[in-house]
């Protein structure tokens, strides 16, 4: 009897990581796929310093350090993420052979990590209590913006609450486990160290004084309860902005190696603007006059700013770091962001329903970005430089102010102005070029 | 100080002489009556140092920077090819410049385009020369001074340069004192991106006015610049406040020039 009662919670326990596993590679799927919509772009050059970027940013969270308080928080979280995913590791071979606490043979070393896992979890914890706090009692200005009302605040609010509950379940299934291992249950044997459950939980356990049965079902309850939990969470990562725990390494390793301050150079005008100077040039064989200039779809981005949208946190600290936007205009880096990843989601559904082909529905990215927000950079870099995870909104806005001007000739008419300046005068005021040197007629005014 | 006249690239070549570098004044050193000021230093700094300096003057135009910022790659990419057509007629190696967005343009967009220089900013150029002993700063005429350095984003963030005009403001024998925002975390004037040449968008402020409040809480009597954009709009910040009196905005180069008493 409790044979079978052990062979159906393994046959169980198999099944749902197969299906949770099968659904969380199909989302993935589909993410790549809609990345890959984006315009190519080589990225493939100087893997050396990439690695070095991606380890100092990503695992080393170096830019995260700039607001130390936030930054201390999070690392316990992502020490937290990563580290426990060892006992998960363990779970899944207890789940999966019917084993208990599978790497208890490792013995000292075992019982100091789970030791050790108890403490982090306790830290995850307490830092996502802080974390609730900060946006929804301190009601800190970044995580106020209009572009969060809605999903990306529920959003928010959901992972902070599951990963509360998640390490409430560990918790509790260590402090179940350890009094059954006093009670000298042939089940549980003695494994393991339990730094924070033993005070936290135990005495409570203790208090009521609960039977073995009810231990055990207490134990098992939150053993399923934190594994179907991490199902969950994993599934959930793919609409959510914390699929960043995946995309930070990768976008992290494609980051922009050159000078912050070098906006791309647009090949497609250079052979055009050859063309204009110099009427006897040629064009090379097979050149193909380019069809369209700048950025009206996401499609018409590359692929990494299509990844940048994926990987945003909407931290926030692009746009509290945006001077247009501390001075109360309506340009947000951050709703760029996550307006680039609404727009393309919607671009990727379109996909899945009308099989495999995108059928035009009358919008585009400009439908989610408005010009009053496109002509307010200040192409300042400091939505760049305040990423924790390098990416780049400031290449976008560009991209957009491109299709403004070179396709629909709708710039601001003072912008116009000025393009027609430096067209007849060499300048962007209209003064005579033959009056540049003017200066130097006397060196001491 | 001696009087010397600034020689264009043509005048040169006609006198069958090269140029050690080559100062590209751009469209505010030009011909904003603030700005020309602070090209007057720098022209002055480096007949000072001995350079064999010379000029585009009339054959110079704009960079494209603000176009390409706003968007008319075509507008950008026609300027750029013809500044780089007469930079190789003249067969310009190296090149110096006051303003960070012609700095920016030239360093690192000109390439692409087939234009390859060795491209300074002035308060580069000024730290080296002031290292190498080619000028040297002596008695204090900033002694005592409060002196803050307003990070240009096109130095700072965009091209990681934060440390030579600290450098040169450590010479003076002021006091360097930062803004609560600054180096990377700088605030920006609200010039750049082509915002210079057309009006704000609806807002509670004007980002110079908010960049101002940082320089008025410094309590700084020197504003340091590196920029003749970031110049106006400093200057207008501290005429919002009325701080004329108590607060003036120069530029490194001008700083220098008067303390080396040019």
């Amino acid at each position: 009897m409790q044979e079978e009662k052990n062979m159906l919670a393994q046959f169980l326990f198999l099944a749902l990581s197969g299906v949770a596993t099968y659904f969380f590679a199909k989302n993935l799927g589909k993410i790549r796929r809609n990345i890959l919509l984006g315009r190519d772009v080589d990225l493939s050059d100087n893997k050396a310093l990439r690695w070095k970027t991606m380890l100092k940013v990503a695992f080393g969270q170096t830019k995260m350090a700039a607001r130390p308080v936030p930054f201390i928080l999070h690392f316990i979280v992502y020490a937290g993420f990563i580290l426990i995913n060892i006992e998960v590791l363990e779970i899944l071979i207890d789940g999966i052979f019917g084993t208990h606490r599978a790497l208890s043979f490792l013995g000292s070393i075992y019982n100091m990590a789970i030791g050790f896992f108890e403490i982090l979890a306790f830290g995850v914890l307490l830092a996502c209590v802080v974390f609730l706090a900060r946006r929804y009692v301190l009601k800190l200005a970044r995580f106020q913006s209009p572009e969060l009302k809605g999903f990306a605040n529920q959003d928010a609010a959901t992972i902070l609450f599951v990963e509360i509950i998640l390490m409430a379940a560990l918790l509790k299934m260590n402090a179940a486990d350890q009094i059954l291992q006093a009670h000298g249950n042939e089940h549980y044997l003695k494994a393991g160290s339990f730094p924070i459950s033993s005070w936290l939980i135990v005495p409570i356990f203790e208090g009521l004084n609960l039977s073995d049965a009810t231990l055990i079902l207490i134990e098992r309850t939150a053993w399923w309860f934190h594994i179907i939990g991490i199902f969950i969470f994993m599934n959930y990562l793919p609409f959510s902005k914390h699929f960043h725990v995946i995309l930070a390494f990768p976008n992290t390793y494609y980051s922009n190696l050159k000078a912050k301050g070098e906006l791309n150079n647009m090949a497609s005008v250079t052979q055009e603007v050859k063309l204009m100077l110099d009427p006897s040039a040629t064009t090379p064989e097979g050149y193909q006059a380019p069809t369209s200039f700048g950025v009206k779809e996401v499609t018409d981005l590359t692929w990494k700013n299509l990844m940048d949208a994926y990987s945003c946190t909407e931290c926030g600290r692009c746009t509290s770091s945006c001077p247009q936007n501390q001075t109360g205009k309506l340009l947000s880096p951050r709703k760029i962001m996550m307006d680039t990843r609404d727009r393309l989601e919607e671009v990727g559904k379109n996909i899945d329903a009308n099989g495999g082909t995108f059928v035009p529905d009358n919008k585009n990215l400009h439908s989610y970005i408005s010009e009053e927000e496109l002509w307010a950079c200040n192409t300042c870099n400091a939505c760049v430089e305040a990423c924790p995870i390098n990416i780049n909104p400031m290449e976008i806005i560009v991209e957009m102010r491109r299709y403004k001007v070179m396709e629909e000739s709708a710039a601001p008419s003072s912008i116009n102005n000025m393009f027609s300046n430096m067209e007849n005068n060499q300048a962007p005021w209209q003064f005579s070029p033959m009056d540049r040197a003017n200066w130097t007629q006397d060196l001491n005014s | 100080m001696s009087e010397f006249r600034v020689r264009t690239m043509a005048d040169m070549m006609a006198a069958g002489e090269q140029a050690d570098i080559l100062f590209w004044v751009g469209c505010a050193g030009s011909f904003d009556e603030r700005a020309q000021k602070i090209t007057k230093a720098v022209a002055k700094i480096l007949h000072a140092a001995g350079l064999k300096f010379a000029i585009l003057g009339t054959e110079e135009s704009c960079t494209g920077d603000p176009a390409k910022r706003a968007g008319n790659e075509f507008l950008f990419q026609m300027l750029a090819m013809q500044n780089i057509a007469t930079l190789q007629a003249y067969e310009v190696k190296k090149i110096v410049t006051a303003c960070p967005h012609c700095f920016n343009t030239l360093k690192n967009e000109y390439p692409e385009l087939g234009g390859n220089f060795e491209v300074l900013h002035h308060t580069t150029l000024i730290n080296q020369l002031l290292q190498e002993g080619k000028i040297s700063i002596q008695g204090g005429a900033f002694k005592g001074q409060r002196i803050t350095y307003h990070d240009s984003c096109y130095l700072g963030r965009s091209n990681n340069i934060y440390e030579a005009p600290r450098d040169i403001i450590l010479k003076l024998d002021a006091a360097l004192v930062e803004m609560k925002r600054s180096k990377a975390n700088g605030l920006c004037c609200g010039a750049g991106g082509a915002q210079m040449f057309k009006e704000a968008e609806t807002g509670k402020k004007e980002v110079n006015i908010e960049r101002a409040d940082d320089m008025m809480e410094s309590n700084a009597n020197i504003v340091a610049a590196a920029c003749p954009f970031c110049m106006t709009m400093l200057r207008d910040g501290v005429k919002h406040h009325n701080k004329e009196q108590d607060m003036e905005v120069k530029d490194i180069a001008e700083l220098v020039a008067n303390a080396i008493d040019l």
